[in-house]
Order: C-alpha cells, then sequence, then structure tokens
C-alpha cells in the first residue's frame, strides 16, 4: 500500500464512519448503463443546461433588467447618444466593456439552441423506440414539460436584451395573448402591467428566466434522472438482455469517464461556437421602438415552427356578442400548440389504449417492428418541418429566388397534405424493411458471388446471418388486433360501442406487420436447402 | 476723419461695429465656402449630349419604354423621372433589364459614365425631374452622424432591407436589394426617387442632411467588422438554427457515435 492509497483510505474511512456513504456508494456506483449513442442524446441537453447556468449566472453580474430611458454612453459608437432603455443598455455593456462578456453572452445564446435541439432529438429517440411505455409514462411528461419549459426559458431569454429583434417577439407574444378570446384584453394589461409594452415587463421576466423558470427546471431534470436511475434505463435488443436485466458498463469507472469527458467536449463546442460565430448582434438590431421593425425577424429555431404557422394562418376574423375573436393568431398560435403538446404528453396512454398493451417495457423497439408509430412521429415531425419552413419564408424566398406567396402557399397546402402522405410513405418503408429483415434471418446476407455446381447449375451464394443477429432480428413479439365485440354471447351490446369500434380500428392497423420468421421455418431452411 | 471720432463713444457705436464685425465674418466665410456656383454647360455642348443620350435612348430603351419615354406595355413612362432615376437604374446595372422577373436586378453595368450621363441628359429634357448626383457632392462622411442615421434607417428602412442593410423579401417576388456596397450617390438617388418598389423619401419626410446620415450609418455598417464572429449573414436567428442543427448537434451526434462505439 502506498502513502497516497493510504491517505485515500483514512480520509474514505472517517468520511464513511460518519455517514455511512460505502455501502449507498458501492450499489450506485457499480449500476449498469447500456451502451449506444442515442442514449447519450438527453446528456447533451443536461451539459447544456449546466453551461446555461454558469454562462449566465456570469451575465446576471452586469445585467440590469430595467427599462428605465437611458442615453448610450458606451464604447460601441454607432450607438453613441442613442435613447434607450437600461436593458439593452447593459447588454451593450456586457458585449463591448466587460472582458469576455460578448464570449460568455454567445456562448450563453449558443449552450441555449443546443439544449433545445438536444430536447428535440432526445425526445425523437425516446419516442421512435418506443421507451415512453409503462413504466415510463410519468417520465415522458417530465421530458415533455421540460420542452415546453424550455421553448418559454428560451423566448424569455430571447426577450431580455430588449433589442429590436426581442421587442419584436415580445409584440407578438402580446398578440397572441390579446387573441384569448374575451379575457385577452385583460391577461395582456395583467402581463405587462397596462399598456405595451410599459415599464414592468423585462423586470418581471428576468426573475422567471433567472430564478423560476431554473429553479422549476432544476427540480424537474432532478426528478427526470432519479426516474431513470430507479426506474433503470432501457436496452435495446440482444441476446442476453431481457425485460428483467440491464447489460452494460457500470457507472464508475467507464461511465464516469465518458460521461464527464462528453461534458467537456460539449462545453468545447459550445465554446467555440461563441468564439467563432456570432448570434444575436443585438448592436446591430438596435434599441426596441414599437415604431420600428426589420426585414426577417425571426424567433430562434425552436419557435420558428410557431412563427410559421402564424405566417400562414389565413386571414380569419369573427365579431361575436361585441367581442372580435381573431382566429387568425388565436388557431396558430395557442389552439394548435396547445392540441400538440396536449397530444405528445398524452401519447403513451393513447398508445396503451390503442393496441392494448398494459405490460412493462424496458427493451426498445426498433422503429420498423412498430411501423404505426412510427409513422405518426414522422408524420407529426413533417407537420413540424412545413411549419418551420414557413417561419423563414422571408429569406428562403431572397435566397432561392422564390416569391413569399408561393412558399406560404406551398405551406398552407402542405402542412394539411404532406403529414399523411409522410405516415403512409413511413410505414411501407417500415414494412419494407420487416421484409427484408424476414429474408436476411431467412437465406441470409447475398454475397453477389456467384456460383456454378458440378452438374451445371447456377447459385448465389448466401452468407447466413450469425445467432446473435437472428435473434436481435426476431425477439421482437408483433402485436394482434383486439377483436371487435358487438354483442357478447348473451346477446348484450357491448356497452362502449364506438370506442370499442374505435380501439379495434386503431390496433388492426397497429397490428399491420410482415409476420417475422417463426422458428420452425427458420429450423426448415437450417437443415434444408444450401 | 472726425465723424469717427466725434461718435466713437456714441450708445449705438458698440452695437453697430459688432453688427459691422458680425456682417464681415459671415462674408468671409460664405465667400471662403462657397460652394463652386453649377457651371453652365454651353448650350451647343448640352444639345449634343442630349442628341447622343437620344441615340442610346432609341437603341438601347426605346422597346419597352416607347421611342420617346413614352412608356408602353411593359415599361413605364420616363418622362418626368428625371436623370437621377436614370443615373440610379442605368449606373447600377437595373436597367436595361435582364429579364422580365419581377423586379431588375443590380448588376455589372452596361453603360459606361460618358453613356450613364448622356441617357440621363435625353430622359431629362424630356420633362423636369430630380437631377442626378455625384458621389463628391453627396458629402456624408462631412454633414452625417452615424448614430441619428442609424435611427432614422431603423424608422425608415429596416422593414424592408432588414436591421444590418442586407436585404429582405417583398410579396409576389419582389425584395428589397441589400444596400451594401453601394455608392453614396445611389444611395441618395434611390431615395429621392424611389426605384421599382421603394416608396420616394421626399426632402420633407427625411431632410437631405438626415439622408447623408443614413448614408453614413449603412457605410458605417459596411465597415463594421464583424465582432461577434463569422456574421452568418447578418440575417438572424434562421441561420444560427441551421448552424445549431447541422454543425452543433451533428457534431455532437458524430462524437457520441465515437464514444460508445466498440473497441475493434
Amino acid at each position: 500500500m502506498t502513502a497516497r492509497e493510504r491517505v485515500a483510505g483514512t480520509v474514505a474511512n472517517y468520511v464513511d464512519e460518519r455517514t455511512g456513504a460505502a455501502k449507498w456508494m458501492r450499489k450506485n456506483l457499480q449500476k449498469v448503463f447500456p451502451d449506444h449513442w442515442s442514449f447519450m442524446l438527453g446528456e447533451i441537453a443536461l451539459y447544456s443546461f449546466v453551461i446555461l447556468l454558469l454562462s449566465g449566472t456570469f451575465l446576471s453580474f452586469w445585467f440590469d433588467p430595467s427599462m428605465q430611458h437611458v442615453t448610450y454612453k458606451g464604447s460601441y459608437q454607432p450607438l453613441k447618444d442613442v435613447e434607450m432603455s437600461a436593458a439593452y443598455a447593459s447588454a451593450l455593456h456586457i458585449s463591448f466593456d466587460i472582458r469576455g462578456g460578448l464570449l460568455m453572452r454567445q456562448i450563453h445564446h449558443w449552450a441555449a439552441l443546443i439544449f433545445m435541439a438536444a430536447i428535440v432529438v432526445h425526445l425523437m429517440r425516446v419516442f421512435f423506440t418506443g421507451a415512453f411505455r409503462k413504466p415510463r409514462e410519468f417520465n415522458w411528461i417530465l421530458g415533455i414539460a421540460l420542452l415546453t419549459l424550455g421553448i418559454v426559458e428560451g423566448f424569455l431569454g430571447y426577450s431580455l436584451p430588449d433589442d429590436l429583434l426581442s421587442g419584436t417577439g415580445v409584440r407578438i407574444a402580446h398578440a397572441i395573448i390579446q387573441s384569448i378570446p374575451v379575457v385577452g384584453t385583460y391577461l395582456s394589461f395583467f402581463a405587462f402591467g397596462g399598456a405595451f409594452p410599459g415599464y414592468v415587463f423585462i423586470p418581471r421576466i428576468y426573475i422567471v428566466h433567472v430564478l423560476l423558470i431554473p429553479g422549476i427546471f432544476l427540480a424537474l431534470i432532478t426528478v427526470h434522472l432519479m426516474l431513470v436511475w430507479y426506474q433503470k434505463h432501457t436496452q435495446y435488443p440482444g441476446p442476453g438482455r431481457t425485460e428483467k436485466n440491464v447489460v452494460g458498463y457500470p457507472l464508475m469507472p467507464v461511465y464516469m469517464a465518458k460521461a464527464g469527458g462528453f461534458f467537456f467536449i460539449v462545453f468545447g463546442i459550445t465554446a467555440f461556437l461563441g468564439a467563432v460565430a456570432s448570434i444575436n448582434p443585438i448592436w446591430l438590431y438596435g434599441p426596441y421602438t414599437p415604431g420600428q421593425i426589420s426585414a426577417g425577424s425571426q424567433p430562434d429555431w425552436y419557435m420558428g415552427w410557431l412563427d410559421g404557422l402564424v405566417r400562414m394562418a389565413p386571414p380569419l376574423e369573427t365579431y361575436l356578442f361585441g367581442y372580435t375573436v381573431s382566429w387568425n393568431i388565436l388557431l396558430p398560435g395557442l389552439i394548435i400548440p396547445g392540441i400538440i403538446f396536449t397530444g405528445m404528453a398524452l401519447y403513451p396512454f393513447i398508445e396503451s389504449w390503442m393496441t392494448g398493451d398494459k405490460r412493462e417495457h424496458h427493451i426498445l423497439d426498433r422503429p420498423r417492428n412498430v411501423p404505426n408509430r412510427t409513422a405518426l412521429g414522422v408524420m407529426s415531425l413533417t407537420f413540424m418541418i412545413v411549419a418551420l419552413i414557413n417561419g423563414g419564408n422571408d429569406l428562403i424566398a431572397t435566397h432561392f429566388d422564390l416569391t413569399i406567396n408561393q412558399i406560404m402557399w406551398f405551406s398552407r397546402i402542405g402542412i394539411i397534405v404532406l403529414p399523411p402522405l409522410a405516415f403512409v410513405i413511413t410505414k411501407r418503408i417500415c414494412l419494407s424493411l420487416q421484409r427484408a429483415d424476414r429474408e436476411a434471418v431467412l437465406h441470409g446476407k447475398e454475397t453477389g458471388r456467384l456460383v456454378m455446381l458440378p452438374h451445371g447449375e447456377y447459385i448465389e451464394v448466401h452468407e447466413e446471418l450469425s445467432p446473435e443477429k437472428k435473434y436481435a432480428l426476431t425477439q421482437h413479439e408483433q402485436p394482434k388486433a383486439i377483436a371487435l365485440v358487438v354483442e357478447d354471447n348473451q346477446g348484450v351490446l357491448n356497452p362502449k360501442g364506438f370506442k370499442a369500434k374505435l380501439q379495434a380500428r386503431f390496433s388492426a392497423a397497429n397490428a399491420e406487420n410482415i409476420a417475422k420468421p417463426t422458428a420452425s421455418e427458420i429450423k426448415e431452411i437450417e437443415s434444408g436447402h444450401h | 476723419m472726425k465723424f469717427i471720432s466725434k461718435y466713437r463713444r456714441h450708445k449705438f457705436a458698440t452695437p453697430l461695429l459688432l453688427l459691422f464685425a458680425l456682417f464681415g465674418v459671415g462674408l468671409t466665410f460664405s465667400v471662403a465656402s462657397a460652394t463652386q456656383a453649377p457651371t453652365t454647360v454651353d448650350a451647343a455642348a448640352r444639345s449634343t449630349l442630349i442628341a447622343e443620350g437620344q441615340q442610346i435612348f432609341l437603341k438601347g430603351c426605346s422597346s419597352c419604354h416607347g421611342l420617346n419615354g413614352e412608356g408602353a406595355a411593359v415599361g413605364p413612362s420616363l418622362i418626368g423621372v428625371g436623370a437621377a432615376s436614370v443615373d440610379f437604374q442605368v449606373a447600377t446595372g437595373r436597367m436595361p433589364m435582364q429579364d422580365m422577373s419581377q423586379q431588375a436586378m443590380r448588376k455589372a453595368p452596361v453603360y459606361n459614365e460618358e453613356e450613364v450621363a448622356a441617357l440621363a441628359a435625353y430622359v431629362a429634357s424630356l420633362a423636369p425631374g430630380p437631377r442626378a448626383y455625384t458621389n463628391e457632392e453627396i458629402k456624408w462622411e462631412r454633414d452625417g452622424n452615424t448614430a441619428d442615421g442609424g435611427e432614422l434607417f431603423r424608422n425608415n428602412c429596416a422593414m424592408c432591407h432588414n436591421f444590418a442593410g442586407q436585404g429582405g423579401a417583398l410579396t409576389q417576388g419582389k425584395y428589397a436589394p441589400s444596400v451594401m456596397g453601394v455608392e453614396a450617390k445611389h444611395i441618395y438617388e434611390a431615395m429621392i426617387t424611389g426605384p421599382q418598389a421603394m416608396p420616394v423619401f421626399s426632402d420633407k419626410i427625411i431632410t437631405p442632411q438626415e439622408k447623408l446620415s443614413i448614408i453614413k450609418w449603412i457605410k458605417a455598417a459596411e465597415n463594421e467588422p464583424n465582432l461577434g464572429g463569422a456574421p452568418l449573414g447578418r440575417v438572424g436567428p434562421v441561420t444560427e438554427g441551421l448552424l445549431v442543427w447541422t454543425f452543433g448537434l451533428g457534431l455532437l451526434i458524430a462524437i457520441a457515435v465515437w464514444l460508445t462505439a466498440k473497441a475493434r
């Protein structure tokens, strides 16, 4: 035992005698996690969140969340003596007169964009592999809550510097609040403390941005991770992997090293972006005044789809009982996002109802083996991407020599036509991939090698798959459609009536699969020809 | 000279002297700083210029704008548009149009300076209109104020030309072009003539002094170093989002794949 080991042992013993941590530590440090790149997407989000907390704290040392009028006297000459809010002036001060301030601002903003992007790809992984199924429904809902909060938090951060672009965003948020029938006007007065823009909005959203939402974030992320810990991580199918075990590496030392290193990589890439690529150059936008606007005003990407929906909304308004209902804002700004996010949060329950599957699942699905869900996911993504494209319609128009009107009509028609099309195409592709899997299991891989047999027959040599691979391709079970019970054997009508019909319909669609090779088919092939 | 010494203590003497002194200073200043009076071009030379311009017009422009600049089905009338319009449209290469698209785009000019001047003289001779300017006349460096220009630009120009003058889209394929790298006189002429989809900013709406400030701000934006790193086109969050999804997340996912790759 070296001197160093002796010292470490003494310290560890000292701590253990007082806290009893050793037992707990041994149990948890040996916890096994499965290894796959797609399980690290959530980590990117987690690390970006840490970067956001650190860089945000730095910025808060100098940011002055006040809408007081000041005259700019800082070192950026093109805005010399321009009237602006104290918030904007202090954001300029951070950018130009604080050492490393601009770098920190840019790191903070890039980290926010990476944070949201990582949340979305993580969500896609969880969705397409069916990781949200029992017992993880609550964690899925927590994830949706984190996504929603992230959008709000990002938007508030985008609004804080009070430059021309952020003011424009706040103005649109104001319009969306006002579009709520009957109470909209009152709500907007409540939020803005009077007429737009007022003097209270920036201080209010500042405290929400730096205290309230980060606090909720911290709590929700903790619960999110504790549930992963407690419920164990899901794993991809493979030999030796069952619903009752987890195959992978222990947390200590393998995952500590990988995850710790990955944190620094995420930090490094964020810092690199912050150092070399300009983001939100507020000094170019100028201070916000309600009378001004810039061409090409867009929100950050995670709100771009919302902006795209508003941009494509037809000018619909109704006048009811003395109130104007602005469907053109209400529909794309609140109703459609509301339906999307509620549907997303409830999806685990919807799917379990549709398939009638109430069992626990710890082995992930390969997306092709659940064509209906995969197609539904691609359908939703298509909807979002069409909306996102329309959010940048003006820049697409100028950069690709198109007209805004063409893009708008493409989006208006595309957002209705393309998602169902994407559903059908994706489902067909999944079924084709299932066919390919079946073919590979039964007949092996085509080698492209032609052999002439002694009697003159040509055959192509097929290379048989390894047993492990065969297992991975055939281990899943294929759902059966729920039989529709119209009346029971006593001749009594099913009280669920329409609901039962709907469920039977959905489960039939869900059960549409290419029959996977059965054990007897494989045996026959193995003993038979070749 | 008794007259001067007699009244030298009169109560009006000092104010009167002050008045004379002020008048003298003013006179000297106005003589010293007077711009050269526009040289009256010899009438004969002028008519030659107009005749030359007419020849160019008949060859290059009349098929759309009519033989006498009266306009036709595809080209508007040029009567009264003035030399400023010609100088802007032709010297920036917008006219003659390359094709019949929604809007004439900026390109390498077809005619040289003398030809543009001749064309401008011809069109100006059809009816009075705003005159053309030279870059020397537009003293934006001396008379403009960058910060004021920024305010004016954001109030009047940014809604079409974008916050950094990078241009933007209008309806039906029309667009506000980028104002980067445009000669000062052309920016000035664009403001007074309102070419294509652009409105006219008359001297009552934006004074000549303010126009110079706008030009000064545009030039400042043009020469401003990219303080935050790669500018990404200075078009706002769209390119930022594109970079995050391609470079940022693309690289991170590639690294995640590398980290979890099995050693072979």
